[in-house]
């Protein structure tokens, strides 16, 4: 076959939107602090949300210090119990998880993935960050206020949470809704950003099934985030109303210390409902940038096309639409109906099959790839497996007839710490190792990468194995004192002091990450633009870290998809997807 | 929580629709090159702002939704009292439509390069919506001097928080409409100010409708419909 000189540039249609205008920050202010440029939006909500996630670390490390030696710490009593566990609950799922996985990735990855020079409103999009501050300060600030943060747990069910009996009744509750109605402000912000910018600022050819996994992954949480988080914010307003004015939205009747109080006729499933209908969802907008993230990672680092592209796209949808009709299966102790109940669980064990769609891709990616098993991948890897166990024992949970006895144990802690707290953990590092380079320049130490994950990864599983089992033992949660009781045998105590030392192991762990991250800023081997040879756009930008607007004079124009892997009779095992093909004979890559 | 399920339905649909048109089928590992012969699948033309207000109109209605949501579960309880509606009300709710009536005026104005057709209807159009505001707190005045207080009836709290919600989402929009009213003043090209025109239009429309939902539902007129959403859901 004669190779006939092809002119690329004829294959591609015009541009579509006309090129944005960016805005040119003048000072040292606008360019690092009050900056609208995504990249350091993007820095800005990780540096934040890392730092208040320290906080509910260290917050975890008590609950544990309590839990596996009761009685040695006499400065954490048990108000204090409760709003430890309810200041780390919100933290890592909202301030933490959230911000972080939408506002740090989204900001960072959205424009560079998609061929674009910013998001598209790029002063919004700076004012989602200070009000996502604002609200982290509002929320640090409960620590210091008289009676200290709300300890009404994460869920804040009313009426106990509006009730003098729960810890932080005169501030901390006040304070906490104010910060949930406060980042959904900005968060309100930021989301209107990420949907707009993949809809409206694709460069040409980018089309949707072009589009990486994470872009996807991201792309549908923020649509489902931006429906769901209005159920947070009405929920919380009423109770602010309850708390302040004195309404009884969600108070019903009460006698408190022999005083009947103003409260009557309130509907505290009400506030279930919203809650649930907000905090459903809220696990699959955790989880769907991770499972974005993390198909992309297995790929790059098995030199392999995504298994079932499609079905990945569809599976990400599917779950996103399906993650609206379950969130009564939190509810199963409220007293519902038994057909409610039969409803709710029937829709949540469906969800399971788009989910298992997702895992047998991955690992069917995995077969037969050429896996490096760098450090991302390492964490891609462990994050496949810890899913899997948590998502098993979500189908228990799911069933009626299982939860409701193991409702309200350890078992419950258990679970959700499997597959909503490490696993998207686990990819989160990943996402850090894998696109620090692109970051930075540098690249993170791989010995100390290496260490990091083998603690974290192993000693998440010592943590949370014996916790599954402390829970079928029927060991309450939000115990701060189990005490001594007939059906929980004294080895119990044993297994909660192994715990708690495993916790305060993989905390430990958790330093070297950071003190990697700050050294490696300096003393990193330099990464070049394009470390892992992957064919994403972000590696494909002139200059790294990537400048103001990204692309330098003209934006790329993209020819395929993003899984380009060892395609039999290329040059290299990838192709970007901004590169041209050199004849247009050749059609198609391998499948 | 029939309301908001029956939003997120509507939004389900839209997005399947626009979904539908994606070619969400195609092998992208089989497509290489050019999308020419695919058009339509590239980003969509509309102006960003018009897009993001699309968007945000979602989130005010899934907002607004949930409202409607508690309070068709609320009402349930034996403690309910219905409240009377201040004919003022009623007063308000002219005034809004003008309001938006004005601003559809400077909407059609613009489109025919009519620049004092535009300030007219943009005037207006902030005018009555200031007076919509105005008169809103005077409703809650002659509730509370009538002993129709916040805390006294969860009708009442419901009465107070979705007026002042809705009250809310208008004052934003009057922020809106001043930016694009100054700019007109300024003298800005017919061009630039069609967008900024059209997207207040838009937003008036929209919370016209939000009102007159809340209306129906503050003065009991939509109870029998809010009985059968419940009852198809139990």
């Amino acid at each position: 076959m004669v190779d006939v000189p092809y002119d690329a540039r004829a294959d591609a249609p015009p541009a579509e939107v006309p090129e944005v205008e960016l805005y040119h920050p003048r000072s040292w202010w606008t360019q690092y602090v009050f900056s609208q440029d995504a990249k350091v939006i993007a820095i800005q909500y990780s540096l934040t949300a890392s730092a208040i996630g320290l906080v509910a670390l260290v917050l975890s490390w008590l609950m544990r210090l309590q839990l596996g030696f009761p009685g040695t710490f006499s400065f954490i009593d048990a108000s204090q119990y409760l709003q430890f566990i309810t200041m780390h609950g919100m933290i890592m799922v909202i301030y933490l998880l959230t911000a972080l996985f939408l506002g740090g990735f989204g900001n960072y990855l959205i424009p560079l993935m998609v061929g674009a020079r910013d998001m598209v409103f790029p002063y919004v999009n700076m004012l989602s960050y200070w009000i996502y501050l604002l609200a982290v300060l509002v929320l640090a600030s409960t620590f210091f206020v008289p009676g200290g943060p709300t300890g009404a747990g994460w869920t804040l069910y009313p009426p106990q949470a509006v009730l003098s009996g729960t810890p932080g009744q005169d501030w901390g509750i006040v304070l906490m809704l104010v910060s949930l109605i406060l980042f959904i402000i900005g968060f309100t912000m930021g989301g209107l950003n990420y949907v707009v910018t993949v809809l409206q600022a694709r460069t040409r050819g980018m089309t949707l099934m072009r589009m990486p996994l994470t872009v996807w992954g991201i792309f549908t949480a923020t649509v489902m985030a931006l429906l769901a988080f209005p159920a947070l914010f009405v929920a919380s307003v009423m109770m602010l109303f309850d708390r302040l004015l004195g309404t009884s939205f969600f108070m019903p009747a009460l006698v408190e210390m022999g005083q009947q109080m103003k409260y009557g006729g309130g509907s505290p499933i009400l506030f279930q409902h919203l809650f649930w209908f907000f905090g459903h969802p809220e696990v699959y907008i955790v989880a769907l940038p991770a499972f974005g993230i993390v198909s992309d990672l297995i790929s790059t680092h098995a030199r392999k096309n995504i298994f079932g592209y499609r079905m990945m796209v569809w599976a990400i949808v599917g779950i996103g639409a399906l993650s609206f009709v379950v969130w009564a299966h939190h509810m199963y102790v409220s007293g519902m109906h038994p057909k409610f109940g039969f409803f709710f669980a029937t829709t949540t064990l469906i969800i399971a099959i788009p989910t298992a769609i997702k895992v047998y891709n991955w690992v069917l990616t995995l077969w037969r790839g050429d896996i490096h098993l760098t450090v991302p991948m390492l964490f891609a890897l462990g994050f496949i497996i810890t899913f899997v166990n948590g998502g098993l024992t979500g189908l228990f949970l799911g069933n009626v007839v299982v939860d409701v006895p193991l409702s309200d144990t350890m078992f419950v802690v258990a679970h959700f710490h499997m597959v909503m707290g490490v696993a998207p953990i686990m990819v989160v590092l990943g996402a850090i190792y894998h696109w620090y380079p692109k970051v930075t320049g540098r690249m993170l130490d791989d010995w100390m990468g290496k260490f990091h994950f083998w603690v974290t990864f192993l000693g998440a599983y010592l943590i949370f194995f014996p916790m599954h089992y402390i829970g079928l033992l029927g060991v309450p949660r939000r115990y701060h004192d189990i005490g001594e009781a007939a059906f929980i045998p004294s080895s119990t105590h044993t297994l909660n002091a192994f715990i708690t030392v495993m916790a305060l192991i993989v905390g430990f762990a958790q330093m070297v990450f950071l003190f990697n991250l700050v050294w490696s800023l300096f003393r990193g081997r330099p990464s070049g633009g394009n470390p892992w040879r992957a064919t994403t756009l972000e590696w494909q930008t002139p200059e790294t870290p990537p400048g103001h607007g990204n692309w330098g004079k003209e934006l790329p124009v993209v020819y395929r998809w993003a899984y380009d892997y060892s395609v039999p009779g290329a040059a290299q095992d990838f192709i970007p997807q901004n590169q041209p093909r050199t004849t247009p004979a050749v059609q198609g890559a391998a499948p | 929580m029939s309301a908001i399920i029956l939003f997120m339905a509507v939004m389900a649909v839209i997005a399947g629709w626009w979904l539908s048109q994606q070619r969400l089928t195609a092998k992208p590992w089989l497509e290489e090159g050019s999308i020419d012969d695919f058009p339509g699948t590239g980003a969509i033309t509309l102006p960003a702002a018009k897009l993001g207000l699309g968007v945000f109109l979602a989130v005010a209605g899934s907002l607004f939704a949930l409202f409607i949501s508690a309070y068709s579960m609320r009402m349930n309880m034996m403690d309910w009292r219905a409240m009377p509606v201040p004919s003022l009300l009623w007063f308000n709710t002219g005034v809004l439509v003008l309001s938006s009536v004005a601003l559809q005026w400077a909407h059609v104005a613009a489109r025919r390069d009519d620049m004092d057709g535009v300030i007219i209807g943009l005037c207006a159009g902030g005018a009555s919506a200031i007076t919509f505001l105005i008169g809103q707190l005077l409703a809650w005045q002659q509730l509370r001097a009538a002993g129709y207080f916040v805390a006294s009836n969860p009708a009442n709290s419901f009465f107070y928080m979705m007026t002042a919600a809705h009250g809310l989402h208008l004052m934003g929009g009057l922020v809106a409409l001043g930016r694009a009213t100054a700019r007109v003043w300024r003298g800005a090209e017919m061009a630039q100010v069609r967008l900024s025109v059209e997207l207040c239009t838009i937003y008036w429309h929209f919370l016209l409708l939000v009102w007159l939902v809340l209306l129906g539902l503050l003065t009991g007129w939509t109870d029998d419909f809010v009985d059968i959403c419940r009852r198809l859901l139990t």
